[in-house]
């Protein structure tokens, strides 16, 4: 790769240039050169790997990698805009049989009867909301494809409370006498058996919901009753089954996967 | 007396040798991620020729359970796949090298004349500028791949932000499997030019290393040697 013949890099018009040399050694001489720097130059990525490799881990990835993908993620935030919306479909496409992945959060017993969404919010007492208060407020459908994080996608129906109408309605996410929102949302099941954090524009996203029915029914058990969310803009591990409780907050709330080597932001 | 002739430009060599272990890696990590979800495979009727991937090849590979790990390598190095592709492109129309590059009107014959003496039918090589008409077109297609693998990726990788160009792409499943035969394709175009590369012998490879190719002094009126291509 790198030569001698620094001198010689510009290219003639029409054909490649010649040049007289006068020996054999001369020319033996130019390509052992280059061929040495070749050698030093491939212990470059030898080195890259190694440094990767002896990176210190963070939650599971190598540090400098959790440094991109903040980075990454940033780049992300520059071009996220509420006017970019996952393409919905007519109602007959929408599948019957919903695939479940996942039983993380959902593996105890839970009285839906009983149940509370209950909402914390830094400096306020934590209030419970029943589902029949959260039903009261404009339903929201969306058909869409839901796209797992290994790879598959399903178009599905859904149907609750837009996010942003619930936080608005319950005085959610603005810090206390401000405009400024709590930067993250984080969401656990009752069991505190999976748990997520979303950045809050992504939450406020007029695609995300608050879902209490799927194909017009009510939630079954293995897709989160009694309310689950549904968040387009991220991959299917975002969105939580049968949510316990919910809070805004300064701190990037436990993410279960983001423990477990994911990225955290894992937007679409 | 001997000749050497300038081949490849430093900038050319570097771009060449800096995407190679890229393309490894972000065909290694794509693979720790295909292994979450393997739809693919190629079937007549109802037999099944070949599923991507058979078990042999995901436990040579050691594949399974990976796919965090292959999600951070790839979007790290997507960074660097793109930086250097780019480069290269800017490159190659700021310097002029795309001449030697693009197909143009002679190429598609030429490269059926190249393929014919490639397989022995036919008896003399046509002669040539740096690269053949099969040379031109295939490392043209090449380049166009890698912009079409960025696009592709791109749509699945933020299908609701650029639901735009997922939707160009033929959908989300569908810009996924694109990207996957894209991927496919750079392995064909691998085992080829390595193939060609040991068929045309040292002079042409060392070429992508010294940057010149050494030529034996003919005598006058003699057109230029054809050096055989890789």
């Amino acid at each position: 790769m790198a030569t001698v013949d620094d001198t010689e890099e510009k290219l003639p018009e029409k054909k490649p240039h010649r040049e007289e040399l006068t020996s054999d050694q001369q020319i033996r001489r130019r390509t052992l050169k280059a061929f040495a720097l070749f050698g030093l130059a491939g212990v470059i990525p030898f080195s890259l790997w190694k440094w990767i490799k002896i990176q210190p881990k963070e939650a599971g990835l190598p540090k400098v990698f959790r440094e991109v993908l903040k980075v990454n993620e940033e780049v992300a935030n520059g071009y996220f805009s509420n006017a970019n919306l996952a393409p919905t479909f007519p109602k007959d496409w929408a599948v019957k049989n919903v695939r479940v992945n996942g039983r993380d959060g959902l593996r105890s017993a839970i009285d839906k009867d009983a149940w509370r969404l209950k909402v914390e919010q830094p400096g306020r007492k934590a209030r419970l909301i029943s589902l029949d208060e959260l039903k009261a407020l404009p339903r929201q459908e969306i058909i869409y494809e839901f796209k797992c994080i290994e790879g598959w996608s399903q178009i599905q129906h859904w149907g609750g409370v837009n996010f942003a109408e619930f936080a608005k309605k319950y005085q959610l996410g603005q810090k206390d006498g401000s405009e400024a929102w709590y930067p993250y949302v984080g969401m656990k099941t009752p069991d505190g058996g999976y748990y997520v954090g979303i950045d809050t524009p992504s939450a406020l996203h007029p695609q995300t919901i608050l879902a209490y029915e799927m194909n017009d029914q009510p939630l079954t058990d293995l897709h989160g009753a009694p309310l689950r969310l549904i968040i387009p803009v991220k991959y299917g591990v975002k969105n939580l089954k049968r949510i316990g409780s919910l809070w805004f907050s300064d701190e990037r709330p436990r993410d279960f996967w983001a423990e477990r080597g994911y990225d955290y932001h894992v937007g679409l | 007396m001997k000749r050497i002739v300038h081949k490849h430009p430093l900038a050319i060599r570097w771009f060449h040798w800096i995407n190679f272990p890229i393309l490894v890696i972000m065909i290694w990590s794509g693979l720790l991620i295909y292994w979450a979800y393997q739809p693919y495979k190629i079937q007549i009727g109802d037999t099944v020729l070949f599923k991507f991937f058979p078990n042999w090849f995901i436990q040579a590979l050691n594949l399974r359970r990976r796919l965090a790990e292959g999600m951070s390598w790839h979007f790290v190095f997507m960074w660097l796949f793109t930086i250097n592709g780019a480069l290269y492109v800017l490159y190659t129309f700021v310097s002029g090298e795309w001449r030697f590059l693009l197909p143009n009107r002679r190429s598609f014959r030429e490269a059926w004349q190249v393929i014919l003496h490639d397989l022995g039918i036919r008896k003399t090589a046509p002669p040539q500028v740096k690269y053949n008409g099969a040379q031109r077109i295939a490392y043209t297609v090449i380049l166009l791949m890698g912009i079409g693998s960025l696009l592709t990726g791109l749509a699945i990788y933020k299908p609701t932000q650029f639901s735009g160009l997922t939707t160009l792409t033929g959908g989300y499943e569908n810009a996924r499997m694109w990207h996957f035969i894209l991927t496919i394709g750079y392995v064909l175009f691998f085992v080829i030019h390595i193939f060609q590369v040991v068929r045309a012998g040292w002079n042409n490879f060392q070429a992508m290393v010294t940057g010149f190719e050494v030529e034996k002094k003919l005598p006058e009126k003699t057109p230029p040697a054809p050096t055989t291509p890789a």
